[in-house]
């Protein structure tokens, strides 16, 4: 019932480059978000956290970079990319909107517990976002990423490779 | 399957002249079961004996005719009230009467052509059988034999390989090559992923099988599509230059032949799907049909003949190998 042997060596391929072998990956991306800071006082208050980007792909302007964004920011970044590109764009860590009643036990949205809940989600939202090939072809991703301020009326566009 | 009314007196089988010798094939069944059943190709004579046995020795059996037929039908399982035979081969065994006694009646379907292969599938069903009828005033006594019947082919005169470069824009560029384009159902696919361009986070790579069902035609057309294979091909991040072999064998998966436009009634064919997901679960992948035939059987050569062509083989590449680093050297 056995057929003759059947021809499995594998097929040609040229050897790989040994630089290419050994260097570093060019898919290298890495997002933190650290440093939460609460500014302004009272009712004003809000926090900002550091957004550090390091990455050797060509897409991305800067090498490095490091802005400070807020959670609305974050709101607003999610609905540019929902609108401009045909990603899914994933959830991000929750409103708590009831935290901002008043007469709470705690601090709110102040709260250290609930600050490091929503830096770690945050973290998370912009890692899946900012690795993915469509979204890196959206103005307001790098502009979000990269630029000091985030202007909101700009236009949006795509970024094209040079 | 035999349909037995009440107050059945007589029994019908259907024997196979050659039942002794004829090898049987194991197919699926609607509900996914596997049975045996005995395997014909085309062209072959399907002769034997239709039986009848009387249960109470003595009392006669009145009917209007006894025949048999050879049918082959093709059932839509959306449609089940019109089967579409495609053949349809009657032989009268005796004409209305009266049997007295059991009574055995020759049959013989000679070179009958069957141009197509058994297939139960997903929404369609392509089925051969005998059906040996006592034709009678009320209820027909009825019996059903199913057989198999398989299509073979021999080797393709072209079998060009699939080479294609896909790929993201500035994302990820791949070169894919699988060795052929027509694989025989116990045949082994060899190939290769040559990665070009990788600005992405790589996790694993896997090569699916999958099958898609057609049936129906114009504004009802049904795809079933199954996933009969999941294949990991590589676990980790690749960097550009890197090779990544395949070798995947067919034998162990439930394939059919590759059919096109059956009758223009339906169509079975099948995929590669070459899948990359990424550190996000993002999945990239490139979709490539291949045509699958079945391969008869054919005269074993020796083990130790069999042993020499592998060894050669194995040489063979080994002196390229060494051939290459020696041209190396003197540089």
């Amino acid at each position: 019932m056995a057929d003759t042997i059947a021809d499995t060596r594998r097929l040609f391929t040229r050897p790989q480059n040994l630089s290419d072998a050994y260097g570093p990956p060019s898919n290298f991306l890495e997002i933190e978000v650290s440093s939460p800071e609460t500014v302004g006082v009272g009712r004003n208050r809000f926090t900002t956290y550091e957004i550090r980007l390091k990455t050797n792909l060509p897409i991305f302007k800067l090498k490095e970079s490091r802005v400070r964004r807020r959670y609305s920011d974050f709101e607003w970044l999610r609905g540019e990319l929902e609108r401009e590109s045909k990603v899914v764009v994933p959830q991000l860590p929750g409103k708590a909107l009831f935290r901002q009643l008043p007469f709470r036990g705690d601090d709110g949205i102040f709260d250290d517990s609930f600050i490091e809940e929503r830096r770690t989600g945050l973290e998370q939202f912009l890692n899946k976002v900012a690795g993915h090939p469509l979204a890196q072809n959206e103005r307001c991703l790098h502009m979000f990423l990269q630029d000091e301020i985030v202007d909101k009326s700009y236009t949006p566009s795509k970024i094209r490779q040079a | 399957m035999s349909f037995f009314g009440f107050g059945q007196n007589a029994e019908i089988d259907i024997v196979l002249n050659d039942a002794d010798t004829r090898k049987k094939a194991e197919h699926k069944t609607e509900d996914g079961k596997k049975d045996k059943y005995f395997l014909f190709f085309d062209g072959e004579t399907v002769s034997g004996k239709v039986n009848v046995t009387l249960k109470t020795p003595g009392k006669r059996l009145e009917h209007y005719g006894i025949k048999i037929e050879f049918v082959g039908q093709i059932e839509l399982y959306y449609d089940r009230g019109n089967h579409h035979e495609f053949v349809s081969l009657v032989k009268d065994l005796a004409r209305p009467g009266e049997l007295s006694q059991s009574q055995s009646f020759d049959f013989e379907f000679t070179h009958v052509e069957k141009p197509y292969e058994s297939y139960t599938g997903q929404n369609v069903k392509l089925r051969y059988f005998l059906r040996a009828t006592v034709s009678r005033r009320l209820n027909d006594i009825i019996k059903e034999m199913d057989i198999v019947v398989q299509t073979l082919c021999t080797y393709p005169e072209l079998n060009s390989s699939i080479k294609m470069e896909v790929g993201i824009e500035d994302c990820l560029h791949i070169e894919f090559e699988y060795n052929k384009s027509k694989y025989h159902l116990r045949d082994v696919i060899v190939g290769k992923i040559y990665f070009l361009l990788v600005r992405i986070k790589i996790k694993h790579m896997e090569i699916d099988i999958i099958k898609r069902e057609t049936t129906g035609t114009g504004p009802s057309v049904y795809h079933e599509n199954d996933t009969i294979a999941k294949y990991e091909i590589m676990d980790g991040a690749p960097v550009r230059g890197e090779s990544i072999p395949i070798r995947l064998f067919l034998a162990g998966y439930e394939l059919t032949p590759t059919m096109r436009d059956i009758n223009k009634k339906f169509s079975v064919r099948y995929y590669l799907n070459l899948v990359l997901i990424d550190e996000e679960e993002r999945r990239y992948f490139k979709q490539q049909e291949i045509t699958l035939w079945r391969k008869g059987d054919i005269v074993r050569k020796s083990m130790s003949q069999q042993a020499a062509i592998a060894s050669q083989r194995f040489e063979g590449s080994h002196c390229e190998n060494m051939s290459a680093q020696a041209r190396e050297d003197s540089n």
